[in-house]
């Protein structure tokens, strides 16, 4: 019978480099920025790693294929290391493999790095690319923010809600997280903005302004992850960090060609929830989660996941977005390090960014964004787009908690 | 005896893009260099879409044919164009294919003259084996002509078609006949961009009032008619009074005079004789006499007799006004923009796979779950719908003609369209089936939820490194014909 992933797997230390236009850094000296963070407060050494999870996305705009370019740039000692990819979802997938590794008990230390150089491409936004030989036949060779602006146009059509009230809920969404990207320092974007400059800005993929959008960044993240015991034994008396759940959800196509999705909602992260809550033994997210990273590559992403993650009612979102319950002084903090909207998206690094913070605001390490408490954290990372998706949920708390 | 089915027109129908480009805006770019062009500044010529060109307007023209033949088998699909997308690859099959034709339906496209049309049309005609099968005969065009020059005003873009069979025929044939001469008023080069044409007043002259003329007068000799009998003259000349001397000079009433559409149209080359028999065709009381003709290295001439048939099918919809001049350059590439980085995509199809998909591309064919009833696209292995799964139940069920309406939809400015914005959004059809699609000829905030559409054929992309393009249906807005 399965056990699950809860408290079986510790982080032992994370790192992130700066996240940004790195015009000056190849992805080796991302990786190395992040990696050198981690180990540098891990108590091993880089031989005491087993094996290693590389999350990178793009590979053909950066390091290309396998996991060779981070056995290199670490100078990794022959150990196994395996290159992941779920879109947008990789950083949470390289966690995923080197979480399970430790808790089928192959390995005592792994690494889980992801890593993304997307500003070499010479355009802004992501880059444009096949769907495959047969998919470019018939898919509309769409862009993320024109797949993503989809649920907005939906959801205010299931909710009956004014175009104008979810605009300004998406414009809130956006101040907000620049609000909080601006206290981080290693966040890409750190200006803070007002409701006008949103409404204002030009339209890049209707209704979604370029505010809605996040930014597209250079940058990487690592986990060095293990046991819970052994995590104890290297440092006696620290506070100890555990994983949760990992739960990931795969659209099967149901909501491409079936009509029975609404087109408002995420699908995969209703059910990816489902399970991260069974798992981690979550009854009522909106006050068991106290801090929630999740995948704002636009702002009506970040809007319609309050709802399918249970943070509110459904038909309720506009509100508590206008209220400020997802604030940084609200009543359940999302994206307290900026989001993908401000702390950046290196697409294969998002996942583990997003645990990153959590992992930061769980030490009391968050600096001037320290929220007043947090036990669990949620993050909520999608790849691909509302209609077909891979997303993850992981939960991330104290040992115990 | 048993009485035989007439044989002859069964039904006509033309295709008008829906975009018509204002003669006064192109005149107005060009009055510095080229002011004699002012006579020619009046009215619309109807402009393709970006995404239009000679095959997926013949479909388009070709489709009300088809549902007004009901399940009769087409026999053969010939498509004539003097700007057909291929020279390699028959266009006409191109076409056929995304009718859903059957495969052992004859395609052969025919080109070279204005008349090409026409002397498809009289083929068919002659033809009157009482168990020969209904023939599709289309014409579309998508001409470039230089910038400034005269055919850039009086040319059009456009389809027309007819299916001649036995049946209950609209209009049936009285005679015909036809001469050929390298009476060369106009040529084009295999390989050229454009037209190279001699004095009009020597065609006018020497090609449509002697060549012409005679034709039409030995056509009307032959069969013992009288040119005062004849109710309706197509004569598709857009030369200004071209027609109406050619009347005047056989003895034909200047009523029966038909108009050449150049007002909203312009010349659409070998279809505009078939899209003005459709127009007269739909005019003309039963018993009326039309004379038909079409003028190109020599003369066509076709007596016809309608019938009291009702014509199947409806006038065009009337169109949008377009006022960008530099919108219609662009659109035929005879103006370089910067379209940025993301226009860089290389666009090259695997015609290993895309023969693999052909009836899913070419017909929108998906599946039906014959376990579920659910329609699904793309058909697959296994059933979508989650309460069935089943496998290898469905069959081919095409979407091409299934009422649909919008779930959701965007317009993005970021993603590199001919004709930003790009515009895409999942589309549900009323009997099942979700797709993922393009959007086309739509107006600014036409786009809604719930909004009902209808599918269309289209270029889907231009692969301009190696001279492929591909097809597949797009969306659009279901628009009451009365507006």
């Amino acid at each position: 019978m399965a056990t699950g992933i809860r408290d079986k797997v510790a982080i032992l230390s994370m790192g992130c480099s700066r996240f940004g236009e790195r015009w000056d850094s190849s992805p080796e000296d991302l990786m190395l920025e992040a990696f050198n963070e981690a180990l540098a407060e891990a108590g091993i050494t880089t031989a005491q790693i087993g094996a290693a999870w590389l999350g990178v996305c793009l590979e053909e705009n950066n390091v290309g294929k396998t996991a060779v370019p981070l056995a290199q740039a670490l100078r990794l000692p022959g150990i196994a290391a395996t290159r992941v990819e779920n879109a947008c979802a990789t950083g949470s997938e390289a966690l995923r493999g080197a979480a399970y590794a430790v808790a089928s008990g192959a390995y005592d230390f792994v690494l889980a790095l992801g890593v993304e150089k997307l500003k070499d491409t010479g355009y802004g936004g992501l880059p444009v690319r096949t769907r495959g030989v047969n998919n470019d036949l018939w898919l509309p060779n769409s862009t993320a923010p024109g797949a993503f602006a989809q649920l907005a146009s939906a959801y205010a059509a299931k909710h009956g809600i004014d175009k104008v009230d979810l605009k300004r809920a998406m414009a809130h969404v956006s101040v907000k997280s620049h609000d909080n990207g601006a206290l981080n320092p290693k966040a890409h974007l750190r200006n803070r903005i007002t409701e006008e400059d949103v409404l204002k800005a030009p339209t890049i993929a209707a209704p979604l302004g370029l505010f809605d959008c996040c930014g597209v960044s250079d940058g990487a993240a690592c986990a060095i992850l293990t046991t819970p015991e052994l995590a104890r034994a290297l440092h006696p008396g620290a506070e100890i960090v555990t994983i949760k759940a990992l739960d990931l959800s795969v659209s099967n196509g149901e909501e491409a060609s079936f009509t029975r999705w609404d087109g408002a909602s995420i699908a995969t992260a209703r059910r990816a929830a489902a399970s991260a809550y069974a798992s981690a033994g979550v009854t009522d997210p909106r006050s068991q989660i106290h801090m929630a990273e999740v995948h704002d590559c636009f702002s009506i992403t970040e809007a319609v996941l309050m709802e399918d993650l249970g943070f509110s009612e459904p038909g309720r979102t506009v509100h508590d977005i206008l209220d400020g319950v997802f604030d940084r002084q609200g009543k359940l903090p999302v994206q307290p390090d900026g989001g993908l909207k401000c702390f950046g998206h290196p697409v294969g690094a998002s996942g583990l960014r997003m645990v990153y913070e959590i992992y930061q605001q769980l030490l009391g390490r968050a600096g001037e964004r320290q929220l007043a408490r947090v036990d669990l954290g949620l993050a909520q990372n999608l790849g691909g787009h509302p209609h077909q998706n891979v997303c993850s949920v992981s939960i991330v708390g104290r040992l115990g908690a | 005896m048993a009485l035989q089915k007439p044989h002859g027109l069964l039904a006509t129908s033309r295709y008008v893009p829906r975009l018509r480009l204002e003669r006064s805006e192109i005149y107005a770019q060009h009055r510095w260099m080229a002011p004699g062009l002012r006579s020619l500044a009046k009215g619309q010529r109807a402009m393709a879409n970006w995404d239009e060109d000679a095959v997926t307007m013949a479909v388009e023209a070709c489709r009300p044919l088809l549902s007004s033949l009901g399940n009769q088998p087409v026999s053969a699909l010939t498509l004539a164009s003097t700007s057909l997308p291929f020279a390699e690859r028959i266009n006409a099959g191109i076409v056929a294919a995304a009718l859903g034709l059957h495969t052992t339906t004859a395609v052969r496209d025919v080109a070279s003259s204005a008349r090409a049309a026409t002397t498809e049309l009289i083929r068919a005609l002659q033809q009157t084996d009482a168990a020969a099968p209904a023939q599709l005969i289309v014409a579309a065009e998508r001409r470039t002509a230089k910038p400034a020059s005269t055919l850039e005003m009086i040319q059009g873009d456009g389809g027309a078609a007819a299916v001649v069979g036995n049946g209950p025929a609209i209009a049936t044939l009285l005679g015909t006949h036809s001469e050929y001469a390298d009476f060369v008023d106009r040529f084009r080069e295999t390989g050229q961009a454009y037209d190279y044409g001699w004095e009009e007043r020597w065609t006018r002259e020497e090609g449509y009032l002697k060549i012409g003329l005679n034709a039409i007068q030995a056509c009307l000799a032959q069969h013992q008619v009288q040119a005062a009998d004849v109710d309706h003259f197509v004569m598709p000349a857009t030369l200004p009074k071209v027609n109406e001397m050619v009347a005047k000079r056989l003895g034909i009433a200047a009523t029966a005079v038909e108009p050449t559409l150049a007002d909203t149209v312009g010349d659409i080359g070998s279809a505009q004789p078939l899209a003005m028999l459709d127009a007269a065709l739909r005019r003309a009381r039963p018993g009326a006499l039309i004379l038909l003709t079409a003028f190109g290295n020599g003369c066509d001439v076709l007596l016809l007799r309608r019938t009291e048939i009702p014509c199947p099918g409806q006038e065009p919809e009337p169109g949008k006004s377009e006022t960008s001049y530099l919108k219609y350059l662009a659109f035929n590439g005879q103006l370089e923009l910067e379209w940025g980085m993301r226009a860089e995509m290389d666009n090259k199809t695997a015609l290993t796979a895309a023969w693999r998909d052909h009836a899913r591309i070419a017909h929108f064919e998906g599946g039906q779950c014959g376990q579920c009833g659910t329609i699904q696209f793309p058909g697959s292995r296994v059933c979508v719908n989650p309460d069935c799964h089943a496998q290898d139940t469905q069959s081919p069920i095409s979407l091409a003609d299934a009422p649909a309406h919008v779930l959701s939809h965007t317009s993005d400015f970021l993603a590199y369209t001919p004709h930003p914005p790009f515009q895409f959004g999942h589309i549900d059809f009323d009997a099942g089936g979700r797709v993922l699609m393009e959007f086309t000829d739509t107006d600014q905030d036409e786009l809604q939820p719930g909004l009902a559409v209808r599918m269309v054929y289209r270029v889907k992309e231009y692969d301009a490194r190696r001279g492929f393009r591909r097809y597949f249906w797009k969306a659009t807005p279901v628009r009451s014909t009365s507006s």
